[in-house]
């Protein structure tokens, strides 16, 4: 861990201006969960820490047009166990829970879980080449050790994944992220939030350098009573995902009246298609009609060595999440976020 | 965005000199205290290296395992994570704080104590510490929620069968006794 | 019956017992879940240094140069060591060999030499005056190599597989002959198997990181706070590798935060400490990273071959089995693999063998009942196979062809209740209702699926010494080298004290963890109940008998002219055995002798004469159900039963836990564990407890452990086997095997992760 300085910010404007002032060395700190975590693994060498804990960001409120606003610095776990967001959200608050550990969850705030970076191993190891932590050294995960790493959407420079859980359902809601920086506040649609490695792997997300995530607006949602979050990994608790699925639906009976469906494991920002989802307007909740979807959705998938089954999985994963979405939220036993089939 | 340059570390005067150190009031097992803490010490290091309150374990160093688990204004949190700098003014509790002034075993620490609810006993402070966070919480009734709830806990001795034990007859002691 | 005939007489009856065979709770339970116990790295001494271990990034090469110099201008920094400036320890090899070495090889030393064995090796030290300071400055630290080709891939070098060339200490060869025929007996079976099963690279992954915390004395003596199985052994290393004298070492180790095995041998976190304590005349403190954890020992990574065949009637008939492991390259690391497929089933036409790859890693080491698991996870899996194909219950075929005598050795059993473990394990589980075929059984849209295996672990005795005080005021302090890692050693050592003694037990305490304590051995292997039991036993007999003749000395000889064999000695006195009144207290016998400290020390060695004639053994049944989500792969261990016939069962309590232990591990090499090796690095990738699984406890469901009554007189004067290794025997092939039964897919490589199943 590096000698970094530290600073604790009083307003968004002091933590936005400290930021700007330390010029690509400064790094804010919420939950520490995953920048202590990179500290210590000489990832990150900030010179200066803006501890952003005690700015009055940590509500959860009623936002605009009927939907919700998460505070940036509310945790994740106040998130999840927020009696409108286990109402309203279902699927972001098992989402959440699926997630990490109770103590992490304790810790974890919303802005930091979105800015959570990749878990390859060869970013984490720095005696290891990586493109996305030493731009133009190389990607040893294409040929090495992939099994976390992503099928879609990769480049050949980069083909890492986002691991949230949290931002899955986030995508799958079309959450709005809000921002504020020198110019003031401006909002990014989720969508438009996180990238894709192409040859700029160092890059990950739409915010610029000075830019604090104040909340995260939720848009009222039509889909609480079948909305799923499924998250397959490689053992019951405490794992990333290898791949998770959030589906929501809206359904007219067994019919379809709209779908969304965001896949997490499987690459560099959460994924959707909604020319895909789109496919499933109107059409009976079936498996066989879920079949293609999912087919679609990995169309262009390519699989690495170790990571290939990812796409067989991914598209099983997503009938799997359909179909308990259509049997409708209240039928899924749930354990802290472990969604199995009641 | 989250561009990186491994020039940020920088030459010179910078790199040789260490970071200041700045008061931290901490009130920690009912005792306040105020500690001069640099940046880059973490809570759990704090514990251990500067107070010699080593109860609290090193198990992994990066949230992986649990074993630092103490609670921070009565949350379980990993303090591996936690740079105690920004814990300025907070309550914290640990394995040392959970036993009586007098001694006396707390309902957890003897339900693990009972129930053989260990073997090396390294990550045994942290299992309490998480257990006892993990009924406030409120969210765990089943056996099926306590496992999920304990899954932050790793026991490289595989003592999970009777962790759940020891929990189970903790929280009835605990209801027996709001309920009396 | 009384207590004294349990003392003289061979039979050690548990109903009769004070302690022995009660379940008791931990001595050391309070200590540990108040944070009381103290670990290597919690030794808080003054002005105490920290070294921060940097590890190399490259597996094989030169290192061209360290920018030291640099790295010592940072503040709190006193001093980088490398292989350039690192004092000189001894020459040889053999001196650095230390009481688990292997008869030949080199073993590793940190900064020795600029080449480089194996990535993630140690290459510099960093000791600054905080933690903080230290890791820092290592992080500043750059090494240049000149990278040379490694090689890390057992399969790639399978050609290159040789028999072993060295011995080691508990390590059988694998038989030179065959036994038999096997191969025209291979031929000219009805029903056949031959397969090829493999496993990974594990990690013992301890939760405690292995740590060192030299206290550097006035006098420039040495006392060692060290995370070790075996304070001796280090104490004597670190006397062999310094040249100090072993009255300048103290090695101390009251608790160690798991084991394993990982630390029979010295680790290099010792070497280090020492370097930098003795180089710089003050106290240093080195601990491992998790990280560094993967960097000094795991399991080997195997690759075994099977041809079994069983002939018309389900008789085992031919079993040929050839197992292949990786070894380093300065080391032969020595287990015993394939033995246990000519032992554990009746079989006339046998044919083993063992051979090693030496690749660019760290020494393997022993974990957890080291080549058992490994050769009986897969034997035990293609033994499944063979019953299938030979349409028998996997049970059934077992106990069909149960080896009533070692066949490798032509040696009696000294006690083996197999048969009745079997028995009464799967009654319990309810194994009599399983279908044959597999895809038989559906709960919900899962399938079911049950699987059984057996295992064997040794049961070993070594020599060990045990010491004794007594003190007027009654209090007994037992006293020998040995570990508690976990296993409860402080617990069942207090209590076999406490019985044979007739000290109550709240009066009684045994020490442990201290080279300056009379011997034990390491603590591993299942043997220190045995050898360090046994000691205790002995020692607290010899005490019986000198307060009996201190006795005669007490005014009015209450006790009269009544031989030992009718008195009995119980809560710290002796009495006429039905006659309560006719009493002397422990007390009143010091008293009367005018000692005020009673010692005594005895050193207890294996009645070799008598075990040698026998084979020592102990084995288990394990019963496993799985439910497999076919859609997606998924698989759970809902349910384990696990009988063991492992002797006499001294505390009920924790022997239940370190069986319930092993079936977790067991669960855990099945579906969870793989050290990921990068080939082209020459490097583990998953170095840390995120991504290197182990269960945790949403992972862990119905555990039962039963132990068959096993009574035996031969193995040792207690007649318990130990249980540290035979709880995960077999485990994983149970699983594996119920598995295939579930879904009809045999997976032959683990773990058995949810993609093998798509
Ligand atoms: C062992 C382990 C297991 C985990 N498992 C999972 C899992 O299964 N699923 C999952 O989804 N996550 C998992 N996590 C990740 C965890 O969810 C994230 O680390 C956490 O959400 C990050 O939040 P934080 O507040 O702690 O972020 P911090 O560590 O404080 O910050 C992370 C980054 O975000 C920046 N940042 C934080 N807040 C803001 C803000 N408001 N505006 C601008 N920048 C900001 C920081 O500068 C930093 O770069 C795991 C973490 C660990 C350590
Ligand atoms: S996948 Fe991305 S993060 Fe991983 S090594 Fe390649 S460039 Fe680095
Ligand atoms: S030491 Fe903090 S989680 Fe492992
Ligand atoms: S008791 Fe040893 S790790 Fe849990």
């Amino acid at each position: 861990m590096i000698n970094f300085s530290y600073t604790r910010a009083g307003s968004v404007a002091e933590a936005v201006g400290a930021k700007s002032k330390a010029n690509g060395a400064g790094r804010f700190i919420a939950g520490g969960t995953n920048l202590v975590d990179l500290l210590k693994e000489n990832v990150e060498r900030p010179r200066q820490v803006i501890d952003i804990t005690r700015l009055p960001l940590a509500t959860i409120e009623e936002g605009p047009n009927g939907g919700l606003r998460l505070g940036a610095l509310a945790t994740n776990a106040d998130t999840a166990y927020h009696p409108e967001v286990q109402r309203r959200y279902p699927a972001l608050s098992r989402a959440i829970l699926a997630g990490a550990s109770a103590q992490l969850r304790n810790m974890a705030t919303n802005g930091g879980n979105l800015l959570q970076r990749t878990r390859c191993y060869y970013f984490y190891d720095v005696a290891m080449a990586c493109n996305k932590r030493r731009p133009g050294s190389g990607c040893p995960a294409i040929s090495g050790q992939n099994r976390v790493c992503g099928v879609l959407g990769t480049s050949d420079q980069c083909i890492a994944t986002h691991p949230s859980d949290m931002c899955i359902a986030l995508a799958a809601l079309e959450a709005v992220v809000r921002v504020s920086g020198p110019q003031g506040e401006r909002t990014i649609p989720f969508a438009e939030f996180h990238t894709l490695p192409g040859d700029t792997p160092q890059i990950e997300n739409t915010l610029a350098p000075d830019e604090i995530i104040t909340a995260i607006d939720l848009p009222e949602s039509p889909y609480a009573e079948h909305s799923v979050y499924t998250k397959v990994r490689d053992r019951a608790s405490y794992a990333f995902a290898l791949v998770s699925v959030a589906a929501l639906l809206e359904l007219d009976g067994d019919m379809v009246k709209s779908a969304r469906i965001a896949l997490g494991g499987v690459a560099h920002k959460p994924w959707r298609s909604p020319e895909v989802e789109a496919l499933l307007t109107g059409k009976t909740a079936t498996k066989e009609n879920f079949l293609p979807v999912a087919a679609a959705l990995f169309h262009d998938a390519r699989g690495y060595e170790h990571n290939a089954f990812k796409i067989e999985l991914g598209k099983r994963a997503v009938v799997r999440a359909l179909q308990l979405a259509t049997k409708g939220t209240a039928s899924i036993r749930d354990v802290n976020g472990q969604t199995a089939d009641a | 965005m989250n561009a990186f340059s491994e020039s940020d570390t920088a030459g010179g005067s910078t790199m040789t000199a260490l970071p200041g150190k700045s008061p931290v009031k901490l009130t920690i097992n009912g005792e306040s205290t105020t500690v001069e803490v640099a940046p880059w010490t973490t809570l759990l290091d704090l514990l251990r290296e500067y107070l010699d309150l080593t109860g609290t374990k090193k198990g992994c160093d990066h949230g992986q395992c649990g074993s630092c688990t103490v609670l921070v204004d009565g949350k379980r949190v990993n303090s591996c994570l936690t740079l105690a700098i920004m814990k300025d003014g907070s309550e914290i509790t640990t394995i040392e704080g959970l036993t009586g002034k007098d001694g006396a075993l707390h309902p957890m620490q003897q339900a693990f104590v009972d129930c053989d609810a260990f073997q090396c006993g390294y990550c045994t402070p942290g299992q309490i510490c998480s257990a006892v966070g993990m009924i406030k919480e409120g969210h765990a009734h089943s056996d099926d929620e306590i496992r999920e709830g304990m899954s932050g806990n790793l026991c490289r001795c595989g003592a999970y069968p009777h962790i759940l034990n020891a929990i189970k007859q903790a929280y009835a002691a605990t209801e027996k006794r709001t309920a009396a | 019956m009384s207590a004294l005939k349990s003392i003289f007489g061979k039979d050690v009856d548990t109903t009769s017992s004070t302690y022995l065979g009660k379940p008791t709770s931990r001595v050391d339970g309070p200590a540990k879940v108040t944070g009381g116990a103290k670990y290597a790295a919690e030794f808080n001494v003054p002005n105490l240094l920290y070294g921060y271990i940097v590890s190399s990034g490259a597996a094989r090469g030169t290192i061209k140069s360290i920018n030291t110099a640099e790295v010592e201008k940072v503040s709190g920094v006193v001093k980088v060591l490398t292989h350039e400036n690192a004092p000189k320890t001894a020459y040889l090899d053999s001196s650095h060999r230390d009481q688990l070495a292997s008869s030949g090889g080199a073993p590793f030393r940190p900064l020795y030499k600029a080449e480089l064995e194996y990535s993630s090796q140690p290459v510099a030290l960093v000791i600054a005056d905080t933690f903080e300071a230290a890791r820092y400055a290592a992080s500043l630290v750059k090494v240049e190599y000149e990278v040379a080709p490694h090689e890390t891939d057992l399969r790639a070098n399978m050609g290159k597989a040789h028999p072993p060339t060295v011995t080691r200490t508990g390590y059988v060869s694998a038989p030179k002959k065959p036994r038999g025929n096997p191969e025209g007996a291979y031929d000219a079976a009805a029903h056949k198997v031959d397969v090829e099963y493999s496993q990974p690279i594990e990690f013992h992954m301890p939760m405690e990181s292995y740590a060192s915390t030299v206290a550097y004395g006035e006098d420039g003596k040495l006392t060692i706070y060290q995370k070790t199985q075996g304070v001796q052994n280090c104490q004597e290393y670190v006397c062999s590798v310094f040249g100090l004298s072993s009255s300048d070492v103290q090695v101390i180790s009251p608790y160690m935060g798991g084991g394993f095995g990982s630390g029979l041998r010295p680790t290099y976190d010792i070497y280090l400490s020492v370097l930098a304590a003795t180089a710089l005349r003050r106290s240093v403190r080195v601990s491992m990273t998790r990280q560094q954890m993967f960097s000094f020992s795991h399991r080997p990574e195997a690759i075994q071959q099977f041809k079994l065949a069983a002939n018309s009637d389900g008789m085992l008939d031919a079993v040929t089995h050839t197992a292949i492991e990786e070894t380093s390259q300065n080391e032969e690391y020595l287990e015993t693999v394939v033995n246990w497929s000519g032992l554990l089933y009746n079989c006339p036409n046998v044919m083993l063998s063992h051979q090693l790859v030496n690749l660019d890693l760290a020494s393997p080491a022993d974990m957890r009942a080291p080549g058992a698991v490994t050769g009986l996870y897969a034997y035990e899996c293609a033994i499944d196979e063979l019953a299938y194909e030979a349409k028998l219950d996997p049970l059934a075929f077992r106990e069909k062809n149960y080896a009533e005598k070692d066949q490798n050795e032509g040696k009696l059993f000294s006690s083996k209740e197999l048969r009745e473990a079997y028995r009464q394990a799967a009654e319990k589980f309810g194994w009599s209702g399983r279908p044959l075929e597999p895809r038989s059984m559906k709960k919900g849209s899962d399938l079911i699926g049950w699987g059984m295996a057996s295992g064997s672990w040794e049961a070993s005795q070594g020599k060990a010494a045990a010491k004794l005080v007594l003190t007027p005021d009654g209090k007994l302090v037992v006293s020998s080298a040995t570990s508690d890692i976990g296993t409860g050693t402080y617990t069942v050592m207090t209590m076999i004290a406490a019985e044979f003694s007739g000290v109550a037990i709240e009066n009684v305490t045994f020490e442990l963890g201290d080279s300056s304590m009379v011997y034990a051995p390491v603590e591993g292997g299942s043997w220190t109940v045995s050898s360090v039991g046994s000691a205790v036993k002995t020692v607290c007999q010899e005490l019986r008998d000198r307060l009996f003749k201190l006795a005669g000395k007490v005014d009015g000889t209450p006790l009269g002219d009544t031989k030992i064999g009718d008195v009995t000695f119980a809560n710290g006195a002796m009495h006429v055995t039905g006659n309560p009144v006719k009493n002397v207290t422990y007390a009143e016998a010091l008293k009367a002798g005018k000692i005020d400290k009673l010692e005594l020390d005895t050193t207890e060695l294996p009645q070799l004469a008598k075990q040698a004639t026998h084979a020592l053994y102990s084995h288990s049944a394990v019963f496993a159900e799985v439910s497999v989500d076919e859609d997606l792969g998924t698989i759970h261990v809902t349910r384990v039963v696990s009988a063991i016939a492992g002797g006499r069962i001294l505390n009920p309590k924790t022997a239940r836990s370190q069986i319930m232990g092993a079936i977790v591990w067991g669960i855990s090499m099945a579906l969870e564990e793989e050290g990921m090796l990068d080939d082209k690095v020459g490097r583990f990738m998953n170095h840390n407890y995120a991504e290197y699984h182990i269960p945790v406890n949403a992972d862990i469901h119905d555990i039962d452990v039963i132990f068959v009554p096993e009574h035996d007189e031969v193995v040792n004067p207690l007649g318990a086997k130990g249980l540290g290794e035979i709880g995960i025997v077999g485990v994983a092939a149970a699983v594996t095997n119920a598995i295939w039964h579930a879904t009809g897919r045999r997976v032959r490589s683990l773990p058995v992760t949810l993609d093998k199943l798509l």
